[in-house]
Parts: structure tokens; C-alpha cells; sequence
């Protein structure tokens, strides 16, 4: 499958990298180096697993077909597919047979409870664990030596989405000042929220209310009544895809129209299925999350890819493809799969030939230091970037009219 | 502290979803009444069924309230098939087996989901999907209205059809008094096969109404599980006005301790009262004495 | 007869304990030691379901107990996990107690006692997703440091030994309970509660004592988990995952029987990871959810043709064979 693939994007958009590459190519019989894969590709995480498994297979053919791992005679990487089944100890198994399959490095995870644990079992083979999502800064607290997170955790994506909020406030003669908090009542949310209410009010904002909800809900009716009687000035949304949509649309319904709908984290806000399904409700809606760089020419090529065959650009999959090719970015400075050197690699870390908006990784401790959420905003059925101003392709609309 | 159109929008709110549960417990409930068995696929036939509806919309072009004359005879069928090829022949009527075969038939339906619609969630969008009915200050969502009423209309004609037809007084007898029923030449087996069939009618009803303001994803249908298990205890097992009006309290209760307390709490709430119906009255509030 | 079970537990709990040192490969390690922890699960599951005839929907509430107890008594007072173990077992018999105090007296039964359990579970699932002592939403994270003073294992084939103990524990224990005159009892109030109460057993103890000792045994295989994962969420510790887990294995192995939990733990597990591993290699996860349809199938066709459990089947098998 790895060949035929190889020989399809050879035509097309990766053959001027090929042809570099080609000494390589030619001696392409070098053994090949097997990398783990870790979705939650059924259950409760099925989708983001999806559209994270969609990033990293993409960033396996596109290294394959520019020629593999150049420092080991153009070894080609071989994905080694593991379903976590949206749980900790399904991740766990699967990285128990990865290790049996002799995985030179594992990426994903996801959700942190599957990281959590998954990183931890990798741990004990000293495997490398590159992390694409996992948000609890539990996860690079622990002082493992194999677990590096590409992606921002939930602790700066905060301070981001707060800096952002002030200057967008300001900027527009402080008309907010009232918010309520909508969150799930999980991880991710649940910690959003006590970070929120703890920096809000340092800012000048009042949170009015904060309100949980579970995942999956049958209803946000209630949440939307609740926000219509507290008629704040902004909501902060941190919630999965359903949840949100639910909310939006009941808004838009109940006539509740905030002055400014601020996401964090969430999971629909940048959804462009979201967006074309619902042009109305989603109009407007910021959100500050994993964004993938619009300055970056390939981001259009990947963008384009992950398309192809009906799908939604959800940023799960840039950041696995960022991630896929980071490990391969380190396997090859590491001239070998030995795991001890990837891993050095890794720590040492110098790569910018992602598609996120992050400059070079420098990892301190795990943790990718430049790691970095956007704000982005639906406007006319598109979600534009309005922050950082360095490569923001629209200005922020608010308060809304 | 709440203004009163919050409280009254939150009551309404309350209703009209509580009628939709309703619906979805009528087929639990009277499948529990007549074969004595927890269906744990009652979740997983729910999402086939909003599949179903979406699938009329999006590829077929069928409005969603049309939709409800095509797939309401196709889940019956459905729900025939299940019953008379799947579940009674696997199980050999032991209670815990049924058990092993409803689970399994959820794991099969949600996987076979998965595989063919991938884990997108899904919504429609109906020309009608956001009018709302004013009433002073009240917004009722027009489609959660006419779920109301439509779940009012269901239940009724189910009522009738128990105590009005052959058919009915066949099931009647069955979920009374099994042996009695086999004896007095009631086909027994048939008789299952159609409650099951009722049952899986009401899910694709209660789907299509549903259908215009929620979504559908691989796992949508296991929200309402739990909700609608609650329904049936506070109903009395086995009784169809029993679910309306649980189906109506645990919507309001919802709504107004989700109003009052946070959604996440709220759900405790529910629990608690499943809790103390259960320990303190365990027929239900309106069911017969066992 | 007494003697040829108590020569079988042995025989079992040999073979497995000898089964690590026989190959390398830590995936089937893992399996094992994870097979252990539902095994001991189903068979707390079971003393209640299958001796008791008290089908439970929530054993998460103890199994949850018990992961909890094990992870809050280490991470919040300090207390050595030998310890805390014996601590979490103890909390799980009395959450059981408390739960088995409230439904029998109010004679629930059935399906009633089924869904009661339930939602008890479904409570405790939403109070520890909120309360700070918990650690709520975040979870509790148990800090990585292997020694065996820790009961963490840098050789997993203790951990292992150790889950097996456990299990081969609990074996004698079902076992010692079928041949008491509690065990007796309790068997009679599965067959006929009111009958067996005209005989005098006083059911409502008899109930008690069941389903105190059954969540005991859960909240051991939940404090076992915490061990083996070392981080807990509400959903993972009190979410319908496990209570399914615990019903689905002695159903499939042979309800109300000695070794039912063991060998369906065995078989349905073995047979997601064999279906899953399956559809891996041949998809590369390219079609998700296929493995999981073969897997519901296959658990059908196991129950259309083993009503009576693996067990049961093997009995019928024996039977026309001699």
C-alpha cells in the first residue's frame, strides 16, 4: 500500500523533493523504519482520531516519496497503526504491540487520559513519544524522559486567549466587561474553566457565571436560557463539536446575540463543517486553538489532501502531520532508529519544516516552548486568522453589530 | 432571582424535550413490559434510525416529517427482523443471554455506523430549522412544538392500538401472562417480534422529530439511554401513559435543576430521583402493582 | 469432588503463573494482566449475579471505590499501597453494603435491582467528576516510581503474580463459598427467595453479606488498575465500561460457576484483541469499527451456541460424549 501511494504522489506534488532525493530512491532497499501511530479511531474519540490518523498518513507518504530517512540509505517509514479505542488502557495495548513491532518512535494519543497512559508505558521501553494533542500539562509535569509535546497545553493556550481577548478588547474602547463560561464538564474544559476564573477578573473582566455541562448533552437549551438572563457581554465556549453547535444554533434561535463569542479550545468553533453547515449561527464565533500556519505554502497542499475525499480541515490533522514528520526530522539527524539517539534528537530538537504557526521546536522539559494557540474567527462562511498580527489575514469583527 | 419568561421558556423547554424522551422510552418501555427484557440496543437502533432520517434528507431530498411515513414501517420491520432471526433464535429466551445479544447488537450497529459514515457529526438543515413560535417573550423552536404534539398524537395511537385491536389485546395478554396467552393460541413469538417492532416504529418517529434540531454522529443515540431507562422506572415498567407523563416530569426536572444548578449537576438530580422512585416506589409512579 | 476443584484451582493457577516465563512478548503480558483485572471484576460480579442471582448494571460503583481509595490514600495521605490496598477493598465492601442496605430492604429485584445499581454508579460517576478531592475533572495522576515498596513492578511479570493471586484468591474463596452453608443459602435465594426464606435463611443477611463481598473482590480489581495505569478519571473509574466488562465475562464463561469469570474474561477479551489485531494488519485502522461488527457477531454466535456459558457448552459436550 506504502508503494503504490509512493507512486502516485511521485507524479504530483511532492516530485521536485523526489528528484533530489533520488540517490536515495535508488538505494531504497535499506530496511525499513516502522513508526507508531496512536488514534482513538473508535468510540467516543473516533473523530478526532480520524482526522489525526488522515495527518500523520499523509506525512508518512509524502517523507516516502521525497525519498525516506536520507542519513539510513532512504529507509521508508512504515506506519504501525495502533486504535487506542478511546480509552487509556486501549492506547496502553496498542503501544505494547508497537513496542513488539519495534517501533522507532510513537506519535498521538490524542485525549490526555490515553496519553497519559500511553506515554507512560512507552516510557518503559524508552520509547520516543512525540504527543499532538493531550492539553493537561499533567502530561510533560512528570519528568518523563520520552514524551515531547509538539502542541501548546492548556496553560498557554489560556494565556494566549486572554492576552488576545484584552487587546481585542481595548482595541475596541472596552465595550466588555460581563462573561459567562460555557464548558464541558470534563479534563480539557473543566481545567479551562478554573484558569479562566482564576486570570479573568485580573483583567478587568467580571465572570458572571460559569457553567458545566456533560459531554454528550442532549440539549444546551438551558445554557442558552441561563445566558439570555445574565445578558453578558461576552461568552467563553469550551466545548466538543456537538455541544457547540447545539449552543450556537439555540442562540441564534433565542435571539441572544452577545457581544462577542469567544472560543477557547473548542471543538466546532474552527470546524469548517460547522461553518457550512450552519453559515449563521457560526458567524462571528472566535476561537483561540491549534491552528495551522496560512503563511506556509505546503499547508495549502495538506489542506488540499486531507480534503480529498469529503472530509473537514479539523486542526488534528496538521498537528499530526507536524508531528509525524518531527519524529522523522529527529530519526534522520539520528542516522538511526535506536531510540536512545531519536530521543536525544528529539530533545536537541531544532525543526521548523512543520505546518504550525510555531518557529522551531525548542523542547524545555518535553514541552515544545514555542508551541502557540491562533485566534481565529468565522467571517462570511470562512474562518480567517485575526491573531497573531504577524500573519493575520483579517481584522477581528466586535462587538458584533 | 430568574426573570419569569427564563423560567417559563426553561418549563416549555422542559416539555417539549420531555416529550421527545417520551417517545424514545414508549418503545422501551412497552418492549419491557411484553418480553420482560432490557434492551441495551435501544440506544444503537435510535442512531440508525437519525442515520436513516439523514439519509433522506441529504442524499434523497426527503423532508424529515415525511420521512416519518417511509421509515416508520421500515423500523418496524426492522425491529420484526431483529427480534424473530437475531434475538429470540441467539438467546433461547434466558434473560441474561438477551442481555449478550441486545449489547452485542448496540457494539455491531454503532461499529457498522462508523464504518459506513465515519465519526463526522452530522446535522440537516430544514427550511424550518430555526423558526421559532413568539409568544410574548417565549421562543418555542416551531420543530420542538411539533415534536411536542406529535409525541401526545404517537402515544395515543399506540394507546388505541393496544386496546382497540386483535393485535393489541394479543400483546396485552402476552405481557400478562405468557403461558396463558401460548395456551389460549397466541403465537407468542410473533407477538414479541411485534412489540420489538412497535418499539423500533417509535425510535424512527421520535428520530425524525428529532432530527431537525440535534445531530447525529456514530454515538449519538447513547445520550438518550440512560434518560430514557429513568423514564420508564418512573413510568411503571410496561406502561405506555406512564413514559408520556415520566417522559414530561424528567424533562421539566431537567430543565429547571439544569437551569438552577448547572447542567452537570443537574444530571445528578435525575439519578437521585431514579434512585428514590426505585427504593420508595418501585412500581413507578403510575404502574400497576406488580 | 471438593478436592478435584481445589486440585483444578491449583492446576489453572499454576499454569498461568507459569505462563510468562515461557516467551518474551510483553504484549501478551499485558493482556494477561489486564485479563486478571476483569477476571477479578467479573468474579466479585459474579458472587453477586451468579451465586446470589442479583444481576447488577454497576459494579462500576465498586470497582470505582476501589481504584479511588487505592489512588486518593497514596496521592492525598501518603499511605503505602500494601496498605492502601486492604483500605480500597474494604471501602468497596462497604459501598456495596450501603447499596445492597438500601435496595433489598426496599425489595428490589430484578431488573429493578439492576437499573438501582446503575444509577448509583451513574451518581458516583458525576460526584467525582466534580469534587476537588477527587481531583474532579483532572483526574488523579499517581506518582511513576517503580519499586516494589511502591507495588510498581519495573518487572511487569509481578504485577502479574500479583493480579493473579488475587484471582486464584478469590477462586478459593468462590469455591469455599459453593460448599458453605451460606453459599447454600444464597443459592437458594436465587433459586426461590420466598421459598428460602420459609426455610429460614435470613435473606436480607444473606444478600448483604453477597454483595459486600462482591464489591470487595471489584474494588480489588479496580485498585489493581490504578497500580497498573497510575491515572484515574471519573469515566475510567466509575463509567458503564466496567460494569459491562464484569456482567459480559461470567455470563460468557458460565454464570454462577467457579471459573466462568476467568475463562470469559479470557475469551472476550482475547477475542477484541484478536479482531482488532486482525483488522490492523489487514487495514492498516483504515476502516474503523470493522473489527468491533466482527466482534458483536462473533459474541452473538457465542451466545447462540453456548447458552449456558463455555462452560456450560463444555458440561453438554462431556455429557453426550459419555
Amino acid at each position: 500500500m506504502n508503494r503504490l501511494n509512493r507512486r502516485t504522489v511521485l507524479q504530483g506534488a511532492g516530485a521536485s523533493a523526489a528528484l533530489i532525493a533520488a540517490p536515495g530512491l535508488v538505494r531504497a532497499q535499506a530496511a525499513p523504519v516502522k513508526i507508531g501511530i496512536l488514534q482513538p479511531v473508535t468510540g467516543a474519540l473516533a473523530q478526532d482520531g480520524e482526522y489525526g490518523r488522515l495527518g500523520a498518513e499523509i506525512a508518512l507518504n509524502e517523507i516516502n516519496a521525497a525519498g525516506g530517512i536520507k542519513s539510513m540509505g532512504g529507509a521508508a517509514l512504515q506506519m504501525v497503526f495502533g486504535d487506542a479505542r478511546s480509552s487509556p488502557e486501549g492506547g496502553t495495548a496498542e503501544v505494547e504491540r508497537m513496542q513488539a513491532e519495534g517501533v522507532a518512535g510513537i506519535v498521538g494519543g490524542f485525549a490526555s487520559p490515553i496519553v497519559l497512559a500511553a506515554s507512560q508505558a512507552a516510557s518503559r521501553y524508552d520509547i520516543p513519544y512525540v504527543v499532538d494533542v493531550g492539553v493537561s500539562d499533567q502530561i510533560v509535569n512528570r519528568g518523563l524522559k520520552n514524551t515531547f509535546r509538539f502542541g501548546p497545553g492548556f496553560g498557554t493556550v489560556t494565556s494566549t486567549a486572554l492576552e488576545n481577548l484584552s487587546k481585542l478588547n481595548d482595541a475596541a474602547g472596552k465595550p466588555a466587561k460581563t462573561v459567562v463560561i460555557v464548558h464541558e464538564d470534563g479534563l480539557f474544559g473543566s481545567g479551562m474553566a478554573k484558569l479562566l476564573n482564576e486570570r479573568l477578573p485580573q483583567r478587568g473582566f467580571e465572570v458572571m457565571e460559569t457553567i458545566a455541562h456533560p459531554t454528550p448533552s442532549r440539549d444546551m437549551s438551558n445554557v442558552a436560557l441561563r445566558i439570555r438572563a445574565l445578558n453578558p457581554d461576552l461568552v467563553i465556549p469550551s466545548s466538543y463539536y456537538a455541544e457547540f453547535v447545539l449552543l450556537a444554533r439555540t442562540m441564534q434561535q433565542q435571539r441572544i446575540r452577545p457581544k462577542g463569542v469567544y472560543a477557547i479550545l473548542n471543538g466546532a468553533a474552527s470546524n469548517f463543517r460547522f461553518v457550512k453547515e450552519f453559515p449563521d449561527a457560526a458567524n462571528l464565533v472566535m476561537d483561540c486553538n491549534h491552528w495551522a500556519d496560512p503563511r506556509k505554502p505546503r499547508t495549502a497542499q495538506v489542506r488540499a489532501l486531507a480534503e480529498k475525499d469529503g472530509r473537514f480541515w479539523l486542526y488534528n490533522t496538521p498537528l499530526n502531520y507536524s508531528c509525524v514528520k518531527l519524529l522523522a526530522d529527529a530519526i534522520e539527524r539520528a542516522g538511526s532508529a535506536d531510540r536512545a539517539k531519536v530521543t536525544e534528537a528529539l530533545a536537541n530538537s531544532n525543526f521548523a519544516d512543520h505546518i504550525m504557526p510555531y518557529g522551531p521546536t525548542k523542547f524545555v522539559n518535553g514541552q515544545n516552548t514555542g508551541a502557540a494557540p491562533v485566534n481565529t474567527q468565522v467571517q462570511n462562511g470562512d474562518i480567517k486568522v485575526i491573531f497573531p498580527t504577524e500573519f493575520a489575514d483579517a481584522k477581528a469583527v466586535f462587538p458584533a453589530a | 432571582m430568574l426573570k419569569l419568561d427564563i423560567f417559563l421558556s426553561a418549563l416549555a423547554n422542559g416539555l417539549m424535550t420531555g416529550a421527545v424522551y417520551a417517545l424514545i422510552a414508549l418503545g422501551l418501555t412497552l418492549v419491557y413490559g411484553v418480553l420482560h427484557i432490557i434492551n441495551f440496543a435501544h440506544g444503537a437502533m435510535l442512531t440508525a434510525a437519525m442515520f436513516a432520517v439523514f439519509i433522506c434528507h441529504a442524499w434523497l431530498g426527503i423532508d424529515p416529517y415525511l420521512a416519518v411515513f417511509i421509515l416508520t414501517p421500515l423500523f418496524f420491520g426492522l425491529g420484526y427482523a431483529i427480534q424473530r432471526l437475531v434475538i429470540s433464535p441467539a438467546s433461547h429466551g434466558d434473560d441474561s443471554n438477551i442481555l449478550l445479544v441486545t449489547l452485542g447488537l448496540s457494539i455491531i450497529i454503532e461499529n457498522g455506523l462508523l464504518m459506513g459514515f465515519r465519526s463526522d457529526t452530522r446535522s440537516i438543515d430544514v427550511p424550518y430549522g430555526f423558526s421559532v413560535i413568539e409568544i410574548g417573550n417565549l421562543f418555542l423552536s416551531t420543530p420542538k412544538v411539533i415534536a411536542f404534539v406529535a409525541a401526545f398524537v404517537v402515544a395515543g395511537l399506540l394507546g388505541l392500538l393496544l386496546v382497540r385491536t386483535d393485535t393489541g389485546k394479543a400483546i396485552r395478554a402476552v405481557a400478562k401472562e405468557r403461558t396463558g396467552a401460548a395456551l389460549s393460541g397466541i403465537d407468542v413469538e410473533h407477538i414479541y417480534a411485534v412489540t420489538f417492532g412497535i418499539g423500533a416504529a417509535c425510535l424512527a418517529i421520535a428520530a425524525c422529530l428529532l432530527m431537525p434540531t440535534f445531530l447525529v454522529n456514530p454515538r449519538a443515540g447513547n445520550a438518550f439511554v440512560l434518560v430514557a431507562f429513568t423514564i420508564v422506572v418512573l413510568g411503571g415498567m410496561g406502561s405506555i401513559g406512564g413514559a408520556l407523563i415520566g417522559g414530561l416530569i424528567i424533562g421539566v426536572v431537567e430543565s429547571l435543576s439544569g437551569l438552577y444548578f448547572g447542567e452537570s449537576l443537574g444530571q445528578i438530580g435525575i439519578f437521585l430521583i431514579f434512585i428514590l422512585v426505585l427504593l420508595f416506589r418501585p412500581t413507578g409512579l403510575f404502574g400497576a402493582k406488580a | 469432588m471438593k478436592d478435584k476443584t481445589l486440585l483444578l484451582i491449583a492446576i489453572v493457577t499454576l499454569a498461568l503463573a507459569l505462563l510468562p516465563l515461557g516467551f518474551e512478548s510483553n504484549v501478551v503480558l499485558n493482556f494477561l494482566a489486564f485479563a486478571m483485572i476483569i477476571t477479578l471484576a467479573a468474579q466479585g460480579w459474579n458472587v453477586l449475579g451468579g451465586f446470589g442471582g442479583q444481576f447488577s448494571f454497576g459494579h462500576a460503583a465498586f470497582f470505582g471505590t476501589g481504584a479511588y481509595g487505592m489512588a486518593l490514600l497514596q496521592v492525598r495521605f501518603g499511605v503505602n499501597a500494601w496498605l492502601a490496598m486492604p483500605i480500597a477493598i474494604a471501602l468497596g465492601a462497604a459501598v456495596g453494603y450501603a447499596i445492597g442496605f438500601l435496595s433489598f430492604r426496599a425489595r428490589l429485584r430484578g431488573s429493578y435491582f439492576a437499573l438501582v445499581t446503575l444509577a448509583f454508579a451513574e451518581v458516583f460517576r458525576i460526584s467525582a467528576n466534580v469534587w476537588s478531592f477527587t481531583g474532579g475533572a483532572a483526574g488523579v495522576l499517581v506518582p511513576l516510581k517503580l519499586d516494589p515498596w511502591n507495588m510498581q513492578f519495573a518487572d511487569k511479570r509481578l504485577g502479574y503474580w500479583l493480579a493473579l493471586a488475587l484471582v486464584a484468591l478469590v477462586l478459593l474463596i468462590t469455591h469455599r463459598l459453593r460448599e458453605s452453608r451460606f453459599g447454600a443459602q444464597l443459592i437458594a435465594i436465587r433459586e426461590n427467595e420466598d421459598a428460602a426464606r420459609a426455610l429460614g435463611a435470613d435473606a436480607l443477611a444473606v444478600k448483604l453479606k453477597a454483595i459486600a463481598l462482591s464489591g470487595g473482590i471489584t474494588a480489588a480489581a479496580g485498585s489493581l488498575y490504578t497500580q497498573k495505569f497510575l491515572y484515574l478519571d471519573a469515566t475510567l473509574a466509575y463509567g458503564p465500561w466496567i460494569s459491562v466488562e464484569a456482567l459480559l465475562a461470567p455470563i460468557i464463561g458460565g454464570i454462577g460457576t467457579i471459573f466462568g469469570p476467568l475463562l470469559g474474561a479470557f475469551l472476550l477479551l482475547g477475542l477484541g484483541e484478536v479482531t482488532k489485531t486482525f483488522f490492523a494488519n489487514l487495514l492498516g485502522g483504515a476502516r474503523p469499527g470493522a473489527d468491533l461488527v466482527v466482534f458483536g457477531v462473533l459474541l452473538i454466535l457465542c451466545v447462540a451456541f453456548a447458552p449456558r456459558g463455555v462452560l456450560g457448552l463444555l458440561a453438554r459436550l462431556r455429557g453426550r460424549g459419555a
